[in-house]
């Protein structure tokens, strides 16, 4: 039997070299893809009835394949902080052809598609066309006119359409009462810090999906770090009201009995006071960065 | 060398007598042929969905071809019996393997030729002069081949101790994880925990990462492939096929058959 | 005649005149033309395979240069097991066999062994022409010397006329031929036939003896495996008897059922009626004839019974016992014994 034996050595000598082989080939061959792969070829049929034909009755399941592709798109650019979102909208465009009934994809959609640079491809029109579909196909989901409403209100700050999709949307038996109050405070005020805080509340509270909840959580660090600003420097006025000068320390308006405690931005750092004498972000803020991303 | 050699020639001579092939690739020049309805569709880009659909059609009818000759040619020797007379000549079992192995890629380079063909047929036929551009997709076709050719590899080995309806299966089944492979290295998902990860990484390598030889995309815009790639993958697929067949030799010289 | 030798005016080609002279130096040697010595084969059975099932077990026999053995057994006694073994299809779980002083592990044993395999299949889409030029290939002879001996081999067994015709198209007469060719188309010196004449009509079965017999002519070694004991009894030289997985006992037909006669048989006519007497009792009557068997010891005595009556006597046989019977007494004790085994629980 040694011939059967040598050969079974032989054998496993081959496995060993060869998966090494294969292995170190792998790498190379994967670097050699990624440089000629161009942004472009991620699609190659870009009209959603194009695919819709080509799939045939597994319309559905091409549906869940490209919505993959979506979430993958979006958080490989995230991970890899590249801002030109160019393909999300043919993606999402192709994905609620095949399946129109995809919420996931429309709330994620409307969000990404709307938010401006770097969070999102800051296209709130698209993300309107995406929700207008979705409302048609889906007219019983509420969510999607709140969607509506988020997007005309803080991306499009078209404030008279936001109030109207608000309001359609809280004709469903099953909205929440917030619908219709909010309704009414935007057709009133327009833009204002409370409403803005609010909606993304009820984004962050009504979302599984974890990056539209991380983007939310993100909006309201920066909503609350706006009005605690607010708050801080209208005790700063009132102090300087008391003491004729600006406060130069947090400290000394907890002193004073104009603030209760120290104040803490959502990460946990505290707030100073700038060269203008005006409250700010703590310089080692992670928050710093973001809001200074923002679009003013 | 000389067993093999006469191995490998009957069995192409076996399988392109095989009426079934000769379906298949007509139905692959079929598409063809929907492909050019398809390219009047979306204007302005005829070429590109021409050779994008016309390599989704070779890729395909080529994937089903190896399958289904890799598993036939084989088990159905061992079920009718032609192997017995076979196998009491002087050749030894892994001559047969390799044999096999050499007239089925013979086989599937001709049908790929013939749909690769057709292929050229319906470009020169909506764009009449064909630039040079039109040869990387030659590039593209070989690039299938390989393919095919590690397919057909392991069509074999499954057939070699399984039913031919679990070959096909099981031959299915690698194919499809195959070409997910190269998704499972890169994919970032929120909960999965660093060893898990690590675990399905080392996978990733093992499985034959089919995505390798597809460069559809970068040929149907017109773009050509590097030369380097192409080494790349026919190294890969040789060495990943030499090591499917050694475990093919070595599973069927222990075979009792029945 | 479908079978004849070479037409005149053909030159053999040079290879086949030196294996017919390697032939007739060969049978003059003493060694064994196949040895099996304690050749076992188990198959694991039931349903997680934890069962043994033994289809052959410890068979030792020798098969003699030049002479014809039959391989005699009921379906599933271990005669194709047996051939399977030898010609490496399977793998013995234990014991050894040589073919030609070659051990059956070395390929090489193959160029001087013919296989006819138990109901031959063959690719469908070749021709008989195609596919004895494929085997040969597997010998090493050039192209021109191939061709040769396809044609040859053709003409030998008839199928010169279909020679076109693709494999699937067969009948079963035709398939069997085929087989027969691609089993002695390199010469061999020995030959292994699996239920050669399984399947075939009258005339198909007489071929294949026929052509047994010429093999034997041309003093090559013939091993066929059988369960039709006429055939046996008609052409081996020996006959190896195997019921059960085992060797029940090897000899030639005539010494396996033994010189024990059981009794003498008489034939006779009565002229006349009218007349009875004490045999005519025991008698059997067919047409004009009677029939009675006696034991040896009471031969004399029914003759002058006879002679008295004035019977005309027309034979006076030795009852021998068959080899149908020595068989049939074989399988029904080996089939007591597995349903005593089973029985028993064991």
């Amino acid at each position: 039997m040694s011939r059967r034996t040598t050969a079974a050595y032989l054998f496993a000598a081959l496995l060993a070299a060869g998966f090494s082989g294969i292995f170190r080939l792998q790498i190379r061959i994967d670097r050699q893809k990624a440089s000629i792969r161009s942004e472009q070829d991620q699609l190659a049929f870009r009209s959603g009835r194009l695919v819709q034909a080509l799939s045939l009755e597994y319309a559905p399941f091409a549906a869940a394949l490209y919505w993959t592709r979506v979430v993958q798109y979006f958080g490989e650019k995230h991970r890899l902080h590249q801002t030109d979102l160019d393909l999300l909208w043919p993606l999402l465009d192709i994905t609620t052809t095949l399946d129109a009934h995809l919420i996931p994809a429309y709330r994620f959609g409307s969000t990404f598609l709307s938010d401006s640079p770097p969070r999102g491809a800051g296209r709130p029109d698209l993300a309107v066309k995406l929700l207008e579909r979705g409302i048609q196909a889906n007219p019983d989901q509420w969510r999607l006119y709140q969607d509506l409403g988020n997007v005309y209100y803080f991306d499009a700050k078209d404030y008279g359409k936001a109030s109207a999709a608000f309001t359609e949307g809280s004709k469903n038996p099953e909205a929440l009462i917030w619908m219709k109050v909010m309704a009414a405070k935007i057709a009133a005020e327009g833009e204002s810090p409370e409403t803005s805080y609010f909606l993304w509340l009820q984004v962050y509270q009504s979302t599984r999906d974890p990056m539209v909840r991380k983007n939310a959580e993100e909006h309201l660090a920066l909503m609350k770090v706006e009005l605690d600003l607010k708050e801080v420097d209208r005790a700063a006025d009132e102090f300087q009201k008391q003491t004729g000068r600006r406060p130069k320390r947090m400290g000394e308006l907890v002193e004073a009995g104009l603030l209760r405690e120290l104040p803490k931005d959502p990460e946990g750092y505290d707030y100073t006071f700038g060269d203008d004498g005006k409250a700010q972000l703590n310089l080692n803020s992670p928050l710093l960065e973001k809001q200074l991303m923002e679009p003013r | 060398m000389r067993n093999i050699w006469a191995v490998a020639s009957n069995t192409f001579r076996e399988a392109v007598r095989d009426r079934v092939l000769y379906n298949l690739v007509f139905f692959a020049l079929l598409m063809m042929g929907a492909a050019i309805l398809v390219g009047q569709i979306s204007m302005g880009i005829e070429e590109s969905v021409i050779v994008s659909l016309g390599l989704t059609a070779i890729s395909a009818i080529g994937i089903l071809i190896a399958i289904f000759i890799g598993v036939g040619l084989v088990s159905k020797e061992m079920e009718k019996r032609t192997l017995y007379a076979l196998l009491a000549k002087p050749v030894e079992r892994w001559q047969f393997v390799l044999g096999k192995y050499g007239g089925l890629v013979m086989t599937l380079a001709l049908n790929t030729a013939a749909m690769a063909v057709g292929l050229y047929l319906a470009l020169w036929m909506v764009k009449h002069p064909l630039e040079k551009s039109d040869g990387y997709v030659l590039v593209a076709v070989y690039l299938i081949l390989l393919k095919l050719a590690l397919i057909v590899a392991l069509a074999m080995l499954f057939s070699c101790f399984t039913t031919p309806f679990l070959a096909i299966l099981f031959t299915g089944a690698i194919y499809i994880a195959g070409v997910f492979a190269e998704d499972l290295r890169t994919m970032r998902a929120v909960d999965i925990a660093p060893s898990t990860m690590k675990l399905l990484r080392g996978v990733s390598y093992v499985l034959p990462n089919f995505e390798n030889f597809n460069v559809m995309a970068t040929v149907a815009h017109g773009r050509g492939v590097p030369a380097t790639l192409v080494w790349q993958d026919t190294f890969y697929a040789a060495l990943y096929a030499a090591i499917v067949l050694a475990a093919a030799a070595m599973v069927f010289s222990r075979r009792n058959l029945k | 005649m479908p079978f004849g030798s070479i037409a005149a005016g053909e030159r053999p080609c040079r290879e086949c005149v030196d294996d017919a002279s390697r032939l007739s130096n060969n049978s003059s040697m003493s060694i064994a033309a196949i040895e099996i010595e304690n050749l076992s084969k188990e198959y694991p059975h039931g349903f997680l395979h934890l069962k043994k099932k033994r289809s052959l077990e410890n068979l030792t026999m020798e098969v003699q240069p030049g002479e014809v053995f039959g391989l005699l057994g009921p379906n599933g006694a271990g005669k194709s097991t047996t051939i399977k073994l030898l010609m490496r299809l399977i793998f013995p779980t234990s014991g050894t066999a040589r073919i030609l002083g070659k051990s059956i592990e070395d390929v090489s044993m193959h160029q001087q062994v013919g296989y006819l395999p138990e109901q031959p299949y063959f690719y469908d889409y070749l021709t008989v022409a195609e596919l004895l030029d494929y085997f040969a290939r597997f010998h090493g002879w050039k192209a021109a010397d191939r061709q040769e001996r396809v044609e040859r081999m053709l003409k030998k067994v008839g199928l010169e006329t279909a020679r076109k015709i693709q494999l699937r198209k067969y009948s079963k007469g035709m398939l069997q031929r085929a087989a027969l060719a691609q089993a002695i188309l390199h010469d061999p010196q020995v030959v292994v036939l699996d239920e050669p004449m399984s399947g075939l009509d009258p005339l198909g079965r007489r071929e294949v003896r026929d052509i047994i017999l010429e093999l034997k002519k041309e003093g090559r070694t013939v091993l066929f495996s059988t369960h039709i004991l006429s055939d046996a009894e008609m052409l081996c030289d020996r006959v190896g008897v195997i019921v059960g997985g085992r060797l029940r006992g090897v000899g030639a037909p005539g010494e396996m059922v033994g010189i024990q006669a059981h009794g003498m048989e008489i034939l006779f006519e009565l002229d006349g009626a009218g007349k009875t007497f004490a045999l005519l009792g025991k008698a059997t009557k067919t047409g004009e004839r009677y029939r009675v068997q006696l034991p040896e010891a009471e031969l004399y005595c029914a003759l002058d019974q006879l002679k008295a009556a004035g019977a005309r006597i027309l034979s006076v046989a030795q009852l021998k016992p068959t080899l149908e019977e020595f068989f049939m007494n074989l399988v029904d004790a080996d089939r007591a014994q597995a349903s005593a085994i089973e029985v028993s629980g064991q």
